[in-house]
């Protein structure tokens, strides 16, 4: 099938991207850990949550390092648009999945790196999960559903954008959401408002998930919320990628 | 291959309620350079997308390398190579990886040999292995095209192949295009240099407005303007005055203290008008003869809408 090997070829491309821009992968390794420093040794001892902070934390953590991880897609993604390049591509028969795709799994293996780096230095700072076999399984798949769910939607942010330098700001409310999830903190220990929308947002279900898998004691409810919103989220971001990649190219 | 290699009519293409091509006719002999002048905004561009398949057309039909854009889509694209206005070349990968990588989506066997040898002909070698974002104009617009004709297409859409190169690189580039018509190739060129498309072309459309305002070979378009003519300047008002007494059929800029003298420009003429200015005992300050070049043909007929185009 050409759109597979497309796809490889067009991956292979963006691999070499990211090999030869790395402060771009940086940015996306470096900022979690740094909050994770501020979090575990800085503010940890302020919030009291009940457990070791490290292993409250690191789940939180995982999915903001995706956050950060997202915006070099936004900007490859907006640049193949607005260079030309795109239009290379389209007069070759290359299709618009296989150009897309590779931008996803890029981001999809560029996020697991970030995210096996990030749980490294979890380890050092007293991360003591508690998962079984299985469970690290569920971990995987959940991260997996996560990433290519916000990489769906990324792209489709970068394919509306009008310039590569709009598209490197759609991470940025994505990287406040944690913040106003039980990431860092549990949701009731919010003030009115902030609380209701810490529940419900779609990151508490899914760190929720994570946080049960990693201690052991994972919880059906949340894990069926997680998956459904990642779900959703990757079909409006795909659906929204496609209409606007036909639009504009 | 002999005929057609574009033909195109009727064709018509509108954003919203601007009307960017108001009827467009184009017949394109296979194996020619065919090149479309216009000045900027004129919709060279929105053509060469429409041609490419990269727009459809509101109106009008177009058949390139014997298919229909619209409904045949696959094997026009399968036919053409195209360069656009700004070089789609990828920054971050080498010069030979950009080549590698339109073999690979072409699925080409053997895509480092073909590599090798566009890198080769376009001179490239040196630089091969260095990310393109290092390249200078003209290296970026030789690898641009050099990444076009990997597929080997029969036609070749070149969008302003020069503009903002320096004049070697410009050179360069007239000395690839005329190779690869020599090869077989249909070229079909958007410009904006007269002098290009006269250096180039074998048949020339005039673009202005979303119409074709003329089209020919360069003598044909430049017949369309008029003739070639001898510009005499004078010293004071009295021997201009003389002197348009003396030539008869001249037209006299008072402004200017010039004459202008309809005539071949050749030797033999311009020896007897200098013999009659002679037996008058005029004094000529300036004399220079004028045959009509591209610039003449683009300004008549561009002339006065163009203006406004630019005051935009």
């Amino acid at each position: 099938m050409n759109v597979i090997s497309d796809s490889a070829t067009m991956l292979r491309r963006n691999f070499r991207h990211t090999m030869r821009n790395p402060l771009a992968m940086f940015n996306g390794i470096i900022m979690p850990i740094v909050l994770m420093f501020l979090m575990v040794y800085v503010l940890g001892d302020a919030f009291s949550v009940g457990v070791n902070y490290a292993d409250y934390a690191t789940p939180g953590l995982i999915l903001t390092a995706i956050c950060y991880g997202i915006s070099p897609t936004a900007i490859a993604v907006n640049s193949d648009m607005t260079s030309g390049f795109i239009n290379r591509l389209r007069v070759m028969s290359v299709s618009r999945s296989a150009v897309l795709n590779a931008h996803v799994i890029g981001t999809l293996l560029r996020g697991l790196v970030a995210i096996a780096l990030i749980i490294g230095v979890a380890f050092l700072m007293g991360f003591r999960p508690s998962a079984s076999f299985a469970q690290w399984l569920g971990v995987i798949g959940i991260v997996v559903l996560a990433v290519l769910a916000i990489g769906w939607l990324t792209v489709a942010f970068g394919l509306a954008s009008k310039s590569p330098e709009s598209a490197g700001l759609v991470g940025v409310p994505l990287m406040l959401l944690p913040f106003l999830s039980s990431a860092f903190v549990p949701a009731d220990k919010m003030g009115p408002g902030a609380r209701q929308f810490a529940e419900y947002q779609p990151f508490t279900s899914i760190i929720e998930t994570l946080r049960g898998l990693l201690t052991g004691a994972p919880s059906t409810g949340s894990t069926i919320t997680a998956i459904a919103w990642c779900v959703g989220i990757m079909l409006i971001g795909y659906f929204w990628a496609r209409a606007s990649f036909t639009k504009r190219a | 291959m002999n005929g057609s290699a574009i033909a195109a009519s009727g064709l018509r293409k509108a954003y919203k309620d601007k009307i960017v091509l108001d009827g467009i006719d184009l017949d394109v002999r296979a194996g020619t350079i065919f090149a479309l002048l216009g000045p900027n905004g004129a919709g060279k561009t929105t053509t060469v997308n429409v041609l490419t398949t990269l727009l459809t057309p509101d109106a009008g039909k177009v058949v390139v390398a014997g298919h229909d854009v619209v409904t045949e889509t696959k094997a026009v694209r399968a036919a053409i190579g195209v360069t656009g206005q700004f070089a789609s070349v990828d920054d971050l990968l080498t010069g030979e990886e950009n080549l590698l990588l339109m073999a690979d989506l072409l699925h080409l066997p053997k895509a480092g040999r073909i590599a090798a040898r566009l890198l080769d002909r376009f001179d490239l070698g040196e630089a091969a292995g260095k990310p393109a974002a290092s390249y200078s104009g003209g290296m970026r617009r030789k690898l641009d095209l050099a990444m076009t004709l990997v597929g080997e297409p029969q036609i070749i859409f070149l969008d302003e192949p020069t503009t903002g190169l320096d004049p070697r690189s410009r050179r360069t580039m007239w000395e690839i295009i005329r190779e690869l018509v020599a090869s077989g190739t249909t070229i079909f060129l958007t410009t904006q240099y007269l002098e290009e498309a006269d250096e180039l072309a074998d048949r020339i459309a005039v673009l202005d407005q979303g119409r074709l305002v003329a089209e020919g070979t360069a003598d044909e378009l430049k017949r369309r303007v008029p003739g070639s003519h001898v510009r005499l300047r004078f010293a004071d008002r009295h021997a201009l005055d003389v002197a348009a007494q003396v030539l008869h059929g001249s037209t006299m800029d008072a402004e200017e203290l010039a004459l202008r003298v309809p005539g071949d420009g050749g030797v033999r003429s311009l020896r007897a008008l200098l013999d009659r200015l002679d037996a008058h005992s005029i004094d000529v300050e300036e004399l220079s003869v004028h045959t009509p070049d591209l610039d003449d043909v683009f300004l008549a007929l561009t002339g006065p809408q163009n203006k406004k185009v630019n005051a935009r």
